[in-house]
C-alpha cells in the first residue's frame, strides 16, 4: 500500500505538470481553435532565458517572472505577428497549424544557435534529492514544489477566467467571437493575452521540469506529446479536463512504470491517445463534435 | 488557355505543346545533370526523388483530400522495415519494395478507420499518436528492428557496369516519373475528383453520391503506399536502418516541403521537396539556421502566397501567356 502510495504521488508531482502543458494547449485551442504546436519550443525559449539570467548571478526571484514574461512575449508576437494575419486572409485550419510549426522550427533553431546542443545543468532553488518524510511517504523537496506549482497555476488560471473581468471577455470570445466583436470587446487583443497565459503556463512547467532533466533544445518535446494527450484525454475544449487529464495521466504512467515495467510507460500515453479518439473523441470532460451527415 | 470541349479532354495528360516541350526538357535536363555533374549531385538527386514520392503521397491525402495526419513517419518505417525484412529474406528488390509499399498501404486503411469518425485537429491527433507509437514500438522491440545495431541493407547490384549510385538514381527518377504521372492521372478521374469533393464538403460530396467511406479509406491507403515506397527506397540508399531515423521531424520536413511546395499540386510536391533537400546544403556548417529558415519560409509563404512554389509558378505562366496584356 505504502508503495503504491509513493508511486502515486510521485506521478501527481508529474501530472501537475502535465497539467499545465495541457491547460496551454486547451486554452489557444478553446480561444483561437488552433492545435498549438509549439507549445514545447515557447516553454524551451523561456526556460532558457531563466537560465540565462540564473547563470549570469540573477536571483531565482528575478529570473522565473523574467522567463515567463518572455515566453509570452513570444507567443503574443507570434499572434499578432503571423497567425492574425494568416487569419485575416482566410487560412484554413492545416494553414494555422503549420504556422505553429514553422514558429516551433524557428525557436528551435534560435535556441540551439545561441545555448548549443550540449545538456546543461539547471541551477535551482529546490533541490531533487532532499526528500521530506510526509507520514510513510518520502517526498522531495522538488516535487513538492512542482505539486505547489501546478496548484498555482490552476488557480491563477481560474482566478483570472472566472473571476474577472478580462476571463468574461475570453469566455466570450471563445463562446462567439462575432457576437464579441460586435459587443465591443477587443477580440485580437483577448485571444493574444490567452496566446501570452498559455504560453506562460508551458513556461512555469519547464521551469520545474528543467532541473528534474537535462537542459538542452529539445528537453521539452516529450512533455509536450504528454500534454497533448492529458489535454486529449480530458477533453481538447475543457479546462478543467486538461487538469484531471495530466494529473490521471501523470499517476497512470507512474503506476505503470512501477508495476507493468518501464517501456510501458513510455508508450502510455499513446495508447491513451488512441483509446480516447476511438472510443470518446470529446475526453472525458469535454463537449461538442455532435455532426451527423 | 485552350478550350476544353469535353470530358475525354479534360482528362488529357499535359495538353498543349508547350507544355509536352518544356516537360520534356525538365525530364531530360532531370535525367542527364546529376549523372554528368559532380558526384555529390547524384546524391542529392536522388534524396529529391526519393523525397518527392513521399511528399506526393502525403500531397494526395492533406492536399487533395484534406485529411490532416501526422503519422506519415509510421507508415515510412513500415515501408522501411518491411523492405529490410524482405531484402534479408532473399527477396528481388523490385517485388519487396511493392511489398513494403503495400504493408504501409495495410496500415493506412487501419489507421484510416478513425478518420471516418474523427475531423481536423482530432484526426490529427490520433494519427500523430500512431505515428510515435510505431518508433516506440521500433525503439522497444529488437525483434523487428535490430535492436541497438540496426539492420543492414545490401546494396544492388548495377547493370551495364553503371557506378552504384548511378543506378540508384536512375531507379528513384524512374519511380517518381511514374508516381508522378499515375498522381496527375488519378487526381483528374473521377477517384480525385471525389477526394476534392469530400476536402470541400463532406456533405455535399455525400449527397452527389460519392461513397465517404471508400474515398477516405482509398486516400489513406494510396498516400501510405506512396510513402511505404518512400520508406523503402529511403532503406536502399541509406544501407542501414535503426529506429532514430523515424522520428518527428521526418513528419515536420514533410510538411515543410508540402507548404513551401504548395498543396495539391503535384509539381509543387517536387518543388518543395527539392526545396527541403537543397537547404540544408546551403547553409552547410551553421546547422541551426536550417529550422530557422524552413520556419520563416513556411510563414512567408502561408500569409504570402498561400499557394506556394507551385502557385508562383502558375501566375508566372499566366502571366507569360497574357503577355503583353495584364
Amino acid at each position: 500500500m505504502d508503495r503504491f502510495l509513493q508511486y502515486a504521488v510521485t506521478g501527481l508531482s508529474a501530472g501537475s505538470l502535465y497539467a499545465l502543458v495541457a491547460l496551454g494547449l486547451v486554452l489557444i485551442y478553446k480561444s483561437t481553435r488552433v492545435l498549438n504546436f509549439a507549445q514545447g519550443e515557447l516553454a524551451t525559449v523561456g526556460t532558457f532565458a531563466a537560465f540565462a539570467l540564473v547563470s549570469r548571478d540573477q536571483p531565482f526571484a528575478v529570473a522565473f517572472p523574467l522567463a515567463l514574461l518572455v515566453g509570452a512575449a513570444a507567443a503574443v508576437l507570434f499572434y499578432f505577428g503571423a497567425l492574425a494575419p494568416a487569419q485575416k486572409k482566410g487560412a484554413t485550419l492545416l494553414g494555422q497549424v503549420i504556422l505553429t510549426i514553422g514558429l516551433a522550427l524557428i525557436l528551435q533553431g534560435v535556441v540551439v544557435y545561441l545555448f548549443g546542443t550540449e545538456p546543461e545543468r539547471m541551477p535551482f532553488p529546490l533541490s531533487d534529492s532532499d526528500a521530506k518524510r510526509i507520514g510513510p511517504l518520502y517526498v522531495s523537496e522538488l516535487s513538492l514544489g512542482t505539486l505547489g506549482a501546478g496548484i498555482a497555476g490552476c488557480l491563477v488560471l481560474y482566478l483570472v477566467v472566472q473571476r474577472t473581468r478580462l476571463g468574461l471577455a475570453m469566455r466570450a470570445v471563445s463562446e462567439n467571437l462575432l457576437a464579441a466583436q460586435t459587443l465591443g470587446i477587443p477580440t485580437r487583443r483577448v485571444l493574444a493575452f490567452a496566446w501570452g497565459a498559455a504560453s506562460a503556463l508551458g513556461v512555469l512547467a519547464g521551469l520545474f521540469l528543467a532541473p528534474a532533466l537535462l537542459l538542452d533544445p529539445f528537453f521539452m518535446l516529450d512533455p509536450f506529446l504528454k500534454g497533448f494527450a492529458a489535454a486529449v484525454l480530458g477533453g481538447l475544449s475543457s479546462l478543467p479536463g486538461a487538469v484531471v487529464g495530466g494529473l490521471l495521466l501523470g499517476t497512470a504512467e507512474s503506476l505503470a512504470g512501477a508495476y507493468l515495467g518501464i517501456e510501458f510507460k513510455k508508450t502510455l500515453a499513446f495508447l491513451v491517445i488512441l483509446a480516447v479518439l476511438l472510443v470518446r473523441p470529446e475526453g472525458l470532460l469535454g463537449k461538442e463534435f455532435k455532426e451527423r451527415v | 488557355m485552350d478550350l476544353v470541349e469535353s470530358y475525354r479532354q479534360d482528362l488529357r495528360f499535359a495538353p498543349g505543346r508547350v507544355t509536352r516541350v518544356l516537360l520534356g526538357a525538365t525530364v531530360l535536363l532531370a535525367a542527364v545533370l546529376p549523372l554528368a555533374g559532380p558526384p555529390a549531385w547524384t546524391v542529392r538527386g536522388i534524396l529529391i526523388a526519393i523525397t518527392a514520392i513521399g511528399v506526393l503521397g502525403q500531397n494526395l491525402l492533406i492536399g487533395y483530400a484534406g485529411q490532416i495526419s501526422f503519422g506519415q513517419v509510421g507508415f515510412l518505417a513500415i515501408g522501411a522495415y518491411s523492405f529490410a525484412h524482405l531484402m534479408a529474406a532473399g527477396t528481388p528488390w523490385p517485388l519487396a519494395m511493392v511489398a513494403g509499399g503495400l504493408a504501409a498501404a495495410a496500415a493506412g486503411v487501419v489507421v484510416g478507420f478513425p478518420s471516418l469518425r474523427l475531423k481536423g485537429p482530432y484526426l490529427a491527433i490520433a494519427t500523430l499518436g500512431f505515428g510515435i507509437a510505431v518508433y516506440q514500438i521500433l525503439a522497444n522491440v529488437a525483434a523487428i528492428s535490430g535492436g541497438r545495431t540496426g539492420m543492414s541493407i545490401p546494396a544492388l547490384t548495377a547493370p551495364f557496369g553503371l557506378p552504384r549510385t548511378s543506378w540508384m538514381y536512375c531507379v528513384a527518377l524512374g519511380l517518381l516519373l511514374l508516381f508522378a504521372v499515375a498522381t496527375a492521372n488519378l487526381v483528374s478521374s473521377y477517384a480525385g475528383r471525389a477526394l476534392m469533393a469530400v476536402r470541400d464538403s463532406e456533405i455535399a460530396a455525400e449527397s452527389m453520391g460519392v461513397n465517404l467511406t471508400s474515398t477516405k479509406l482509398l486516400a489513406f491507403a494510396l498516400s501510405s503506399f506512396y510513402t511505404g515506397v518512400h520508406g523503402a527506397l529511403f532503406a536502399q540508399f541509406l544501407g542501414h536502418l535503426e529506429p532514430e531515423l523515424f522520428n518527428l521531424n521526418e513528419v515536420l520536413i514533410q510538411f515543410v516541403a508540402i507548404t513551401v511546395g504548395g498543396l495539391a499540386s503535384v509539381e509543387g510536391s517536387i518543388l518543395g521537396s527539392a526545396f527541403v533537400i537543397l537547404v540544408p546544403a546551403l547553409f552547410g556548417s551553421a546547422r541551426w539556421a536550417v529550422p530557422v529558415f524552413f520556419g520563416a519560409a513556411i510563414l512567408g509563404v502561408l500569409i504570402f502566397e498561400p499557394g506556394g512554389l507551385a502557385g508562383r509558378l502558375r501566375k508566372a505562366r499566366l502571366y507569360l501567356e497574357r503577355w503583353p496584356f495584364k
